[in-house]
């Protein structure tokens, strides 16, 4: 197992606690409940903050790196495409790392005193991955984006 | 943990015309410590920034909530419309109540 300075995700717990012993079908299932584990708390994650509002691709334009050098400070930006005035304005963009151990990340709730939705950050990655926006729009829609990011150093999360 | 909250840089324009959307940056010096790293094989404590509120002349733009995966030395950009002169109020709360607060003025 190669060593994981900052314990990296529940995986490499996981994969930690099978022991040196681990032959590669016992890392491979430890991967598998990894995964399932992770996809859990990413619905979960999603459902907290939209609901079970069905979102439509779209919408948004989200910019982050393909390759990732510091998976500790992966910048991250976010418009949707809204005029952002009283009648059609985005109340909330939401941003989701579907393999970082706390997979929501932040939400941005918005009013439409902006005048422009966009936001950009930086956050953690803890390994590749596929980071997800979701923007809440005003008349109850939710637009999605989604982008791979591959990283190189994983960002310490865990 | 102790140790007080940095001070908050916000870069915000000095003018803007009526109706002008402008840029603003801000970085808080900040370890966003998830409470779930270890260093040297002991857990290190947690201490991480979970609010963000964004005002401008008391009425709330933004409201951002961190969870564990912004970055250390949280940085953000976001844009507003400016109509007025424009008193520019950011707090950053982390999640055992300390805040702390910047400030800038937009004038019109």
């Amino acid at each position: 197992m190669t060593q994981v300075p900052c314990a990296a995700d529940r995986r490499a717990v996981l994969m930690g606690a099978v022991s040196l012993a681990a032959l590669p079908w016992t890392a491979f299932a430890a991967r598998a409940d990894a995964n399932a584990d992770g996809d859990l708390a990413l619905r979960a994650a999603i459902r907290e903050a939209v609901g079970d509002r069905q979102a439509v691709d779209g919408g948004i334009a989200l910019r982050a790196p393909a390759l990732a050098e510091n998976g500790g400070q992966v910048p991250i930006s976010v418009l949707v495409d809204t005029p952002q005035t009283p009648a059609d304005h985005a109340v909330a963009i939401h941003i989701f790392a579907t393999r970082n151990p706390t997979p929501g990340v932040a939400s941005f709730r918005l009013t439409e005193k902006l005048g422009r939705a966009e936001v950009q950050t930086r956050i953690r990655l803890a390994q590749e991955q596929t980071v997800i926006v979701l923007a809440q729009m005003n008349d109850g829609r939710v637009l999605r984006a989604a982008a791979d990011v591959r990283v190189t150093t994983g960002g310490c999360l865990t | 943990m102790s140790r007080p909250l940095s001070l908050p840089r916000i870069r915000a324009p000095r003018a803007a015309k009526p109706g002008e959307i402008v840029e603003i940056r801000t970085l808080i010096e900040h370890p966003m410590e998830t409470g779930l790293r270890s260093e040297a094989g002991k857990l290190v404590a947690r201490d991480m920034l979970t609010r963000m509120i964004v005002r401008a002349n008391g009425e709330t733009l933004i409201d951002a909530e961190f969870r564990n995966g912004t970055s250390a030395n949280p940085y953000h950009v976001f844009f507003m419309r400016i109509e007025a002169t424009t008193e520019l109020e950011i707090v950053w709360t982390d999640d055992v109540g300390r805040s702390v607060k910047g400030n800038a003025r937009i004038l019109v």
